[in-house]
């Protein structure tokens, strides 16, 4: 790690303005991306500027049919929230198994988006449910967030406030994790809202994405049998010494499967 | 009262140190003035350095010193030894490329160290590592160990990147062997190359006294005297005696802290070069790019079976990785350690293995829990599997007509061991009990109606542990005699002080040697502490490692206990005013045989030192004594592992859902201690099994150089482990104990592994059975099926 200042903001606008000021300035909210990146000297910010000071943050609440996590809601708070159980126990499912206990009460649903690492969690929730990403400028749908492998629309200075989740009528996530690291090897959420199916993967390639053949086929026929014929190209997969672009692909689809499933179980 | 602690489940004594947080560890320890030393370690996996330029780097701020692999040649150290000679079949020696303390000129490794910076603080100095311009000009790697004779060589003395080319057992006999056979039974398997992951990374804390010329240098050692020997003899930083090493709580080491490294040696040579205290804690990043790593073979075999299923001969072709330097005991690890296991438990007539070591720009291979041994038993056990599959026979069967039987002990293997003691029949049928082996049908079955597939694996295996008889361990090239030296001091209390050569990294010897010595005298093990871990303190040993502390390092203690009982009857007697002869030690009393006079062991133990009465030319003051323990052969734990597992056919994901584990270890001193190691070895052995893999890739680059991709075992990967003991006590040391450090990660990855290969019908991957293989395998096995 190399030397760096930290600065506690206690508003927004206080973090925008450390930020603009700064040579090299970073925003750090759980930090378990941040901090080991710095420790191994891949990043090397001049000023960390605490998100974690500013009162409201992490609020979780219901606004109509709206549900609104604030973006330093930690993975440990979301998987604990009744309301996130009642709304979506599927995003609670999903923010409870990541990584380890320790990851979960430092490891905030706005860093983990915001980092947009290509085998988190959080991205197929986001895409998965179609949620709008609320920035302290704009509303960016998920749909246009996720750019590339750590890659999003965000602003350098943007700060992400908070993630709005509608409601759907049925959602599930299934994740694969890579034994080694335990991040989603292959994750897929599919929710279904109004008949229509929506199938975010991460994992399995540079950044989330949509499985449009399969979204296709199941708001036309939500059955297993209406996708045995359905495959998810490789081309576009990773390989790496985990998994294959094959196999990935195939456990994409066993995913998806079992999601039809256990939805309609 | 003797007799009374053997076999009791004491509670560790060491335990509450280290889990309130009380443990010292190298790095735990703090001293007035110390300055930090970074290492500049090469980006590339072979390389020529063609300058140095640390200029920027010393003007850094904090900044005190740059040594490079050049001022290492200008002070004209030695290379890092290996210290066990191979000789290859045409009687040639070992080919051993200079191992630099710090490179000057080439670099053979990823991560190899060339230069050291010492500053002020740990920041500076890693800020100021990277100043340190290095010019490296990139050569092609060779990486891979199955092609690697045929590829450039890598050193001019090393033709072919051949390190020898050994062999051992009777080609003829084995080849008559196999063409009598009237089954033969052929398998591929390669050995993953692993990496030891000691909890606590190398540190090594160096410090330098002008005034008495001495060094002390503080490091995670499992043979502190070890490390004192070869950095003063062979790489000449100091004389013997003016370096004091002193290895502290040692968090794991699995065999990787047993080597003599580069970097604590450049600490302990910098210290007194710069008359400096120096500390270095690797970083985890470091720990995986130069902790010696362990197995990586590739080998191929044949077993002979008579129509009865009779074994009639083996022969194995093996090539072993060494990686770019031999590390401390790397050449004994694939050959001694390696084809002498090859019997396994059987009477195989004959046996002939040979074994190509060859060099690869990787960081070193070394021991590694079981070194050679798990390498063996995984051959042995999987082709013993593999032949029974072949044949229609039951894999339990076909092995009992193979074991060696109870009554045929000693027995002489045709690969050099005469076992001394064993029972095989004994641990394999408690093991199929506790396996519930004769209803596996119903339990496949029932797994097959929920969609997975389910396959059973046994694996007996055999292990020489107790390193090493010295006459044997020295005929077989062994640079050192493989005793251990023990001390059991009386302190005029009566507690007892015992320093044993042997030291601890975790398997609680504080706790089981104490138990053995506080035995002996009929003492509370209370009043009984262990002393380990210093050259200042001790006498010379020879550490831990191949389980050998308690069969070895705790013989030595019971001599020496028997030697204090001894000494304490002749100062009962004079204090009795009788004959030695007529007295008798009843732990913890001193009881004269015609009287009913007696002196407890304290009484006798303040006698020792302050009597003024004795008569000096019969009896020296004074309750101490000390053995060397030189053992008369190794000790061979055996037993029976078998493991069941689930596989589900759409991912591929292999589940253990039982695993029994069955060994004799022959007397157990405490029972919770030796669970606790099987636990342990079982988690490494099915780790290697599933999970774990050292990855390079074609250029050298370490894939695997984090925990995002090396996979470390965890809890939930594993069921409740089924431990069960049988005991045949060793015949030829004190304590009749076998070693059982070793033992879970020898065993178990080849149950693992036929397991899998049952529940795939005969389909067969290599370790780690990750799910794409195993996934792969299934689409195989149904295509085979259909066909
Ligand atoms: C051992 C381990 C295991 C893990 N396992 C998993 C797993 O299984 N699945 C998974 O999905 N994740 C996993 N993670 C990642 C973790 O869950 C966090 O989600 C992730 O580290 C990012 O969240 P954070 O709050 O820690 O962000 P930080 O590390 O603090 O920040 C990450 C990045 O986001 C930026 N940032 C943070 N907050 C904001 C904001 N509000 N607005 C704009 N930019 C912001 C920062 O500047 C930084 O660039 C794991 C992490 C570790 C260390």
């Amino acid at each position: 790690m190399y030397q760096f200042k930290v600065h506690k903001a206690d508003k927004l606008s206080t973090a925008l303005d450390l930020f603009n000021a700064s040579d090299e300035p970073a925003y750090i909210a759980g930090g378990h991306t941040l901090i080991p990146t710095m420790k191994q000297r891949l990043s090397a910010p001049s000023d960390v500027i605490d998100l974690a000071t500013i009162p409201g943050l992490d609020a979780i609440t219901l606004v109509g049919d709206t549900l609104q996590i604030g973006a330093m809601a930690t993975h440990a708070k979301v998987a604990a929230s009744s309301l996130v159980q009642e709304h979506c126990a599927a995003l609670a499912n999903l923010a409870g198994g990541i990584g380890d206990r320790q990851v979960r009460y430092r490891g905030t649903i706005g860093g983990s988006l915001a980092n947009n690492d290509p085998a988190a969690d959080y991205p197929a929730a986001a895409l998965g449910l179609g949620a709008q990403i609320v920035t302290d400028r704009r509303t960016i749908p998920s749909d246009t967030f996720f750019k590339a492998m750590f890659e999003t629309a965000l602003e350098p200075d943007e700060i992400i406030q908070a993630i709005h989740f509608p409601q759907v009528d049925q959602a599930v996530y299934l994740k694969f994790p890579n034994p080694a690291s335990r991040y989603a090897m292959v994750g897929v959420m599919l929710t279904r809202t109004a008949g229509e199916t929506r199938i975010a993967i991460t994992g399995a390639a540079a950044s989330v994405f949509r499985a449009a053949t399969f979204e296709t086929a199941l708001t036309a026929d939500f059955s297993v049998s209406a996708i045995e014929a359905v495959t998810l190209s490789a081309e576009t997969l990773n390989t790496d010494m985990h998994a294959s672009a094959e196999y990935r692909a195939h456990l994409c689809k066993v995913l998806i499967q079992r999601g039809v499933e256990a939805l309609t179980a | 009262m003797s007799g009374s602690l053997i076999g009791k489940r004491v509670l560790r004594k060491e335990d509450h140190r280290f889990v309130s947080g009380k443990g010292r560890y190298t790095d735990d320890i703090q001293l007035v003035g110390v300055t930090y030393a970074a290492f500049v370690r090469s980006p590339y996996a072979r390389a020529d350095i063609k300058s140095f330029d640390v200029s920027e780097a010393l003007a850094a701020p904090g900044v005190i010193a740059v040594l490079t692999g050049e001022e290492v040649v200008k002070d004209g150290l030695g290379g890092l030894p290996c210290g066990w000679m191979i000789h290859s079949k045409d009687g040639s020696e070992m080919r051993q490329p200079h191992h630099p303390v710090l490179a000057a000129d080439r670099v053979n490794y990823l991560g190899e160290p060339v230069a050291l910076v010492i500053a002020e603080t740990q920041l500076e100095a890693k800020n100021a590592a990277e100043m340190v311009m290095v010019d490296f000009e990139p050569l092609t790697a060779v990486v891979n160990p199955a092609t690697a004779s045929q590829a450039e060589t890598l050193y001019e003395a090393v033709p072919n990147n051949v390190c020898y080319e050994w062999e051992l057992g009777d080609e003829a006999a084995t080849d008559a062997g196999l063409a009598a056979a009237a089954h033969i039974t052929t398998l591929q398997l390669t050995n993953n190359r692993l990496i030891p992951n000691a909890i606590e990374p190398r540190a090594a804390l160096a410090e330098y006294n002008s005034g008495t010329d001495e060094i002390i240098l503080h490091t995670t050692s499992q043979n502190p005297h070890l490390v004192r020997l070869i950095m003063t003899a062979f790489v000449q930083i100091a004389p013997e005696h003016k370096l004091r090493v002193i290895a502290p709580d040692v968090g794991g080491g699995f065999g990787s802290k047993i080597f003599i490294y580069s970097e604590e040696t450049a600490l302990a040579w910098a210290a007194k070069k710069l008359g400096l205290t120096i500390k270095w804690t690797a970083e985890r990043s470091e720990s995986f790019l130069t902790d010696a790593h362990g197995r990586d073979h590739v080998s191929e075999a044949q077993l002979a079976l008579s129509a009865e299923g009779e074994f009639l001969a083996l022969k194995v072709k093996t090539i072993a990785n060494m990686g770019a330097y031999l590390s401390t005991f790397a050449s004994a690890v694939p050959t001694y350690l390696y084809g002498t296991l090859l019997a396994g438990q059987y009477r195989t007539p004959a046996i002939y293995v040979e074994v190509d070591s060859v060099f690869t720009n990787t960081a070193p291979v070394d021991a590694y829990r079981g070194a050679g041994r798990p390498e063996a038993t995984y051959l042995v056990e999987r082709i013993v599997e593999k032949a029974a599959a072949e044949m229609g026979l039951d894999p339990a069967e076909l092995r009992r007509r193979n074991f060696i039987g109870r009554d045929q002990f000693p027995y002489q293997t045709p690969v050099a061991l005469e076992y001394d003691t064993g029972d095989y029949e004994a641990s394999l049928s408690k093991a199929l009990e506790m396996a519930d082996y004769d209803t596996f049908a119903t339990r496949q079955a029932e797994a097959a109606s929920r969609g997975k597939l389910r396959g059973i694996g046994l694996s007996c295996y055999i292990e020489a542990c107790g390193l090493a008889p010295s006459q044997v361990a020295g005929a077989l090239g062994a640079g050192v005699g493989l005793w251990e030296s023990g001390e059991v001091r009386v302190n005029p209390t009566g507690s007892v002080t015992v320093l044993t050569g042997s030291h601890s990294h975790g398997q609680g010897h504080e706790t089981t040697f104490a138990q053995l010595v506080a035995d002996r005298l009929g003492l509370p093990i209370e009043d009984v502490e262990v002393v380990h871990g210093d050259t200042g303190k001790l006498d010379f040993g020879l550490g831990t490692y191949g389980s050998r502390s308690l069969a070895v390092g705790g013989s030595a203690l019971s001599v020496a206990a028997d030697k204090v009982v001894e000494k304490g009857r002749k100062i009962a007697a004079h204090l009795l005013r009788t004959d030695v002869d007529n007295i008798d030690f009843d732990a913890p009393v001193f009881k004269m045989l015609d009287s009913n006079e007696s002196k407890t062991f304290q009484e006798i133990a303040f006698a020792a030192y302050v009597n003024h009465d004795y008569p000096s030319d019969e009896l020296e003051p004074g309750l101490a004594e000390k053995a060397f323990y030189d053992p008369l052969n190794f000790t061979y734990p055996a037993g029976t592992h078998i493991c069941e597992v689930e596989i589900d056919p759409d991912t591929g994901v292999v589940e253990v859902v039982q695993f029994v584990a069955v060994d004799d270890f022959g007397t157990i001193i405490n029972p919770m201690i030796v669970e606790g190691q099987v636990h342990g070895g079982l988690a490494q052995g099915i780790g290697q099994a599933l999970l774990e893999q050292a990855v390079y890739d074609d250029t050298g680059q370490l894939i695997t150089g984090s925990y995002m991709d090396y996979c470390m075992p965890r809890a939930d990967n594993f069921p409740d482990f089924k431990v069960g003991m049988t005991c045949t006590p060793c015949t030829h040391n004190p304590v009749g104990a076998k070693g059982c450090g070793e033992a879970g990660a020898i065993g178990s990855p080849p149950a693992v592994m036929n397991a899998i290969t049952h529940a795939l019908g005969g389909i067969e991957v290599d370790m780690p059975a990750t799910s794409e293989k195993v996934w792969r395998a299934v689409q195989t096995m149904r295509t085979l099926k259909t066909a």
